[in-house]
């Protein structure tokens, strides 16, 4: 929040209610200059309702929205100079690309030849140059969603809002186009606010990840800052894959902890009284197999274990093993080869981790939320 | 969000719809309760033996024609869908054949063709009774067609035909217990908007010389003063009560029927 | 029906079963043969004909004889207001309902009335009509208690503008029908992307919802228009032949030989086919633009 002082794009403490129902509660954001900010949650977590405010869509009940300076929180859409994505291109059928594009240059009585000639250089941008005069339904949904962005680009907004723009798309076209998107808007350097419920999405073209959660902002971060280091339950599991296991504090100083009747290290003193009841997550690639019991020592806990599952996801091998008296589940993942040593189901096996992998939560708090990490990996 | 605006404008539209709708039918009911003593429009009406004749008979009439139709377009547009993709379009195209052809010039044609050899269906009652359903079988190809199309289009037809298959379903019992059921909504939305059109046709029944509803109606016109309004009145309830019905049964669903008139 | 299906699919070889599959529609063009292409075929062959069974283009000629030609001119008129005043209005009162503000139930009430009064046509329409704007009717006499006599500054409801007015009973219902649809096929992420790239209201109806919706209330109008030119009952029960329209004489020609030509009887049938197919045909290909847009 180093530039909150000098913010392009201030949102402070932004509220929306629906009849009785609060979709935002206090939102507060400020965004620099060209900053490329994402807002990360599941479905119906106000994401797209202060996407919304942001464009003119909705007004807030409480609040301002401010853009350059400027205040702009009752401003109808027209008036606000705002770009907009839509999940579902929203692409005028009766005209042309071409048109398309041109519309908001023409509803504001840009002379022709000006329009002219931008359009071309943003057919340029995308890459669709020859299709100037194809309609939408003659495009494919990838090459609708490119125009849509030329679109939205081409009044020159001072902001750019994309909602679920590619979530309507095949998973290859998906990623295609993101890194288009990511370059495009690094070339323009214009300020974006991207809404998805796609983590990867969103960590790969943020600069800054906006998590939210029932109408509120969990944690407001860097990529790097919300996957390795997530401030509360609810992003930890919705943030990537997680393994969550119930523990107990055994010396809160020394961050020992016992799991399934066996004791491990957590990177940082705790706090919290021993006996504690504690939840440890731990990212499946922080994990690692050995066949053989491996050197005791500090700088790694290990835990003998039982291989239940294999599976192949591409570029990664998912083991699922079992470990501790109460047999508990743990997602281990590791880069795939071709000479991997594959072990069987049923084989026993031991497996290892830093202390600092072990991200210790109070046991309510990630209770409350194990829903929330089922409905996410339901969701990816 | 600036929805409301220009409200009242609209309100006014929408009042001088209703107005346009409910008059004539206002009209209609308070001349017919004109007559003395009071009711005795609705009383001459009901104890009139052709009343209740012509209305039964425009009823039959309407079950048959809708047996028929169903019958012909069922298992055709089933077939169509299922083994024929190439006959759609054709027949596509002659379901919007009746569109093309007002019932006056059908008519026109029927009576020329079937009032002579080799099949003179007009010389008898039954015959020119077995004429009428098929000249409402053909008014009601259009509507009755797309209904069952789109109801065909909403379900995976080959999939539920190749599961009964390969239980050892034949072809009569698939039709029967797997792709009527599942036509449901279409198959008695579009029985309703057949059944209300044939109780009020007109131009066919009476071309034909068919004791029909209808022609009744134009006849007691023709000769009585306040009992003409009440039949209509009748008549427009018949009409309403099917399209009440539609509504029901068409409720949550995206088969409505749209087309409809013989006017 | 079901016999030639069955032999349809009894067939194992794959060569035979492409040809066997016609069997399966044999019934449906069977029944499409008698009671449409038949008798649409008497007609047109009777139309080339002359009264001593001669092929001629005579009776297409006696078209434009001024009586003849009057009533399809008439017809057309009226057909033509009616579908224009009724097309307007059907889309505005759509309109009101969907996109107006006006509460929601209202919406659905409509639907059902236009349901009903789209199929409420003929005999008992035309009654209607007689009891509200007739010499006696209600809403006449409400005129005269205000002192305005419609029928003393030259209305009648047997006139055209009666005609007119009866038939825009049916026809503004079935155009609210048709394109209520249309009206909810408008995305709300459009209005949104033109007024986030700056248009105004107006400027969103005027260069996308209204040419969006531009095919669709074009083709229905000619909907109506068809609906209203093949209109025979309500007509002839309105005004018992006084007004000159083409399927009231028609009408009276099957009765008796009015036109003292049976063949100008066929011609006048052809004609009224002509009129209605371009018109059909024009309706489905609008349509089948609008569809194309609206995937």
């Amino acid at each position: 929040m180093t530039d909150a002082d000098r913010g392009f794009l201030d949102l402070s403490h932004v509220q929306k209610r629906f009849g009785g129902f609060t979709a935002v509660h206090d939102f507060d954001l400020s965004a620099h200059r060209g900053e490329f900010v994402s807002f990360l949650g599941p479905s119906g977590c106000g994401k797209t309702t202060t996407l919304r405010m942001i464009a003119g869509f909705e007004y807030p009940d409480g609040g301002s929205i401010k853009v350059d300076g400027k205040e702009i929180t009752g401003l109808p859409p027209n008036k606000r100079n705002v770009g907009m994505v839509f999940q579902s291109y929203a692409l005028f059928p009766n005209m042309t690309v071409a048109s398309n594009v041109g519309f908001g240059m023409r509803v504001k009585g840009r002379p022709k030849a000006t329009i002219d000639k931008r359009v071309g250089e943003l057919l340029e941008l995308i890459n669709m140059p020859d299709k100037a005069s194809s309609y939408p339904f003659q495009l494919s949904g990838g090459q609708q969603q490119r125009v849509a962005l030329a679109r939205a680009l081409a009044i020159e907004p001072q902001v750019l809002l994309l909602d679920e723009p590619l979530s309507a798309l095949d998973a290859k076209i998906r990623v295609a186009l993101r890194k288009e998107i990511r370059d495009i808007q690094r070339q323009l350097g214009i300020t974006t606010v991207y809404v998805t419920h796609d983590q990867e999405e969103a960590l790969e073209l943020s600069d800054r990840v906006v998590v939210m959660s029932q109408g509120r902002i969990e944690q407001v971060g860097t990529p790097f800052e919300i996957y390795n280091f997530p401030a509360t339950a609810f992003v930890a599991s919705f943030v990537g894959t997680l393994n969550a296991l119930p523990a107990r504090i055994v010396e809160p100083a020394s961050g020992r902890i016992e799991f399934g009747g066996r004791e491990v290290r957590a990177g940082s003193t705790l706090s919290g009284r021993p006996g504690d009841e504690v939840m440890v997550a731990i990212r499946p690639e922080m994990i690692s197999l050995a066949g053989i019991d491996p050197e005791p020592s500090d700088a790694t806990n290990r835990l003998p274990a039982t291989i239940e599952d294999v599976a192949f996801l591409g570029s990664v091998v998912r083991f699922k093993v079992s470990v501790g008296s109460d047999a508990t589940i743990i997602n281990v993942d590791t880069f795939n080869n071709p000479n991997l040593a594959v072990p069987s189901a049923g084989s026993s096996v031991w497996i290892t981790f830093p202390p600092e992998a072990c991200l210790v939560l109070a046991r309510d708090a990630v209770a409350v939320d194990t829903d929330v990490l089922a409905a996410a990996e339901a969701m990816l | 969000m600036k929805r409301r605006r220009g409200s009242i404008a609209w309100w006014l539209i929408f009042a001088v719809g209703v107005a346009y709708f409910f008059l004539p039918l206002f009209a209609t009911l308070d001349f017919s309760l004109k007559a003395r003593p009071a009711f005795a429009a609705y009383n001459n009406s009901f104890n009139d033996p052709k009343f209740l004749a012509s209305l039964i008979y425009s009823f039959v009439i309407g079950l048959l024609t809708i047996a028929a139709s169903m019958g012909l377009i069922i298992p055709t547009a089933y077939w169509v869908h299922l083994k024929l993709p190439r006959a759609r379009p054709i027949i596509e195209f002659v379901t919007l054949l009746p569109f093309v052809i007002p019932p006056v010039v059908l008519v026109f044609g029927l009576i020329r063709v079937y009032s002579r050899a080799p099949l003179p269906l007009t010389h008898t009652d039954l015959g020119s009774s077995a004429l009428l359903v098929f000249g409402y079988v053909v008014l009601s190809l259009p509507y009755m067609y797309r209904a069952v199309d789109a109801g065909l289009r909403s379900i995976d037809i080959r999939t539920l035909t190749e599961a009964a298959q390969s239980m050892g379903a034949g072809w009569a019992t698939i039709l029967w217990r797997i792709i009527l059921p599942n036509l449901r909504v279409a198959v008695l939305s579009g029985a309703f908007l057949t059944l209300a059109i044939v109780l009020g046709e007109f131009t066919i029944a009476s071309f034909l010389a068919r004791p029909a509803f209808g022609p009744y109606l134009s006849l007691l016109a023709g000769y009585k003063a306040y009992e003409p309004a009440a039949v209509s009145l009748i008549s427009f309830g018949l009409t309403w009560l099917a399209m009440i019905v539609i509504a029901l049964i068409g409720r949550d669903t995206r088969n409505r029927i749209e087309m409809g008139g013989a006017h | 029906m079901t016999t030639p299906v069955e032999r349809g699919v009894a067939s194992a070889r794959p060569v035979r079963r492409i040809s066997r599959a016609w069997l399966g529609v044999v019934p449906f063009f069977l029944v499409a043969f008698m009671f449409i292409v038949a008798p649409v075929s008497y007609l047109v062959v009777g139309s080339f004909q002359d009264n001593q069974g001669q092929t001629t283009l005579q009776n297409y000629n006696d078209l434009f004889t001024p009586s003849v030609a009057n009533a399809f001119r008439f017809s057309i008129e009226i057909s033509l207001v009616t579908a224009i005043v009724g097309g307007i209005f059907g889309f505005l009162l759509a309109y009101a309902v969907i996109l107006g503000g006006l509460p929601r139930f209202l919406r659905n009430a409509l639907m059902t009335f236009s349901g009903v009064a789209s199929n409420f046509a003929g005999v008992p329409l035309a009654l209607a009509f007689i009891f509200t704007l007739g010499q006696l009717g209600i809403v006449t006499a409400f005129l005269k208690g205000l002192g305005i006599d419609p029928y003393a500054s030259g209305f009648s409801i047997y006139s055209k503008i009666g005609l007119e007015l009866v038939y825009l009973y049916f026809q503004f219902p079935l155009m609210v029908l048709i394109i209520a649809p249309a009206i909810d096929g408008l995305r709300p992420e459009w209005r949104e992307a033109a007024e986030s790239m700056g248009a105004s209201s107006r400027q969103y109806w005027l260069q996308v919802a209204l040419p969006i919706l531009l095919p669709t209330i074009l083709g229905t109008m000619i909907l109506l228009f068809g609906n209203a030119f093949g209109a025979q009952a309500t007509a002839y029960q309105l005004t018992a032949g006084t007004l000159p329209i083409v399927p009231v004489i028609i009408g009276a020609q099957i009765s008796g030989d009015v036109l003292h030509n049976p063949g100008l009887g066929y011609a006048m049938a052809m004609g009224m086919v002509v009129v209605m197919g371009v018109s059909i045909t024009v309706y489905v290909l609008l349509q089948r633009r609008a569809e194309r847009w609206r995937r």
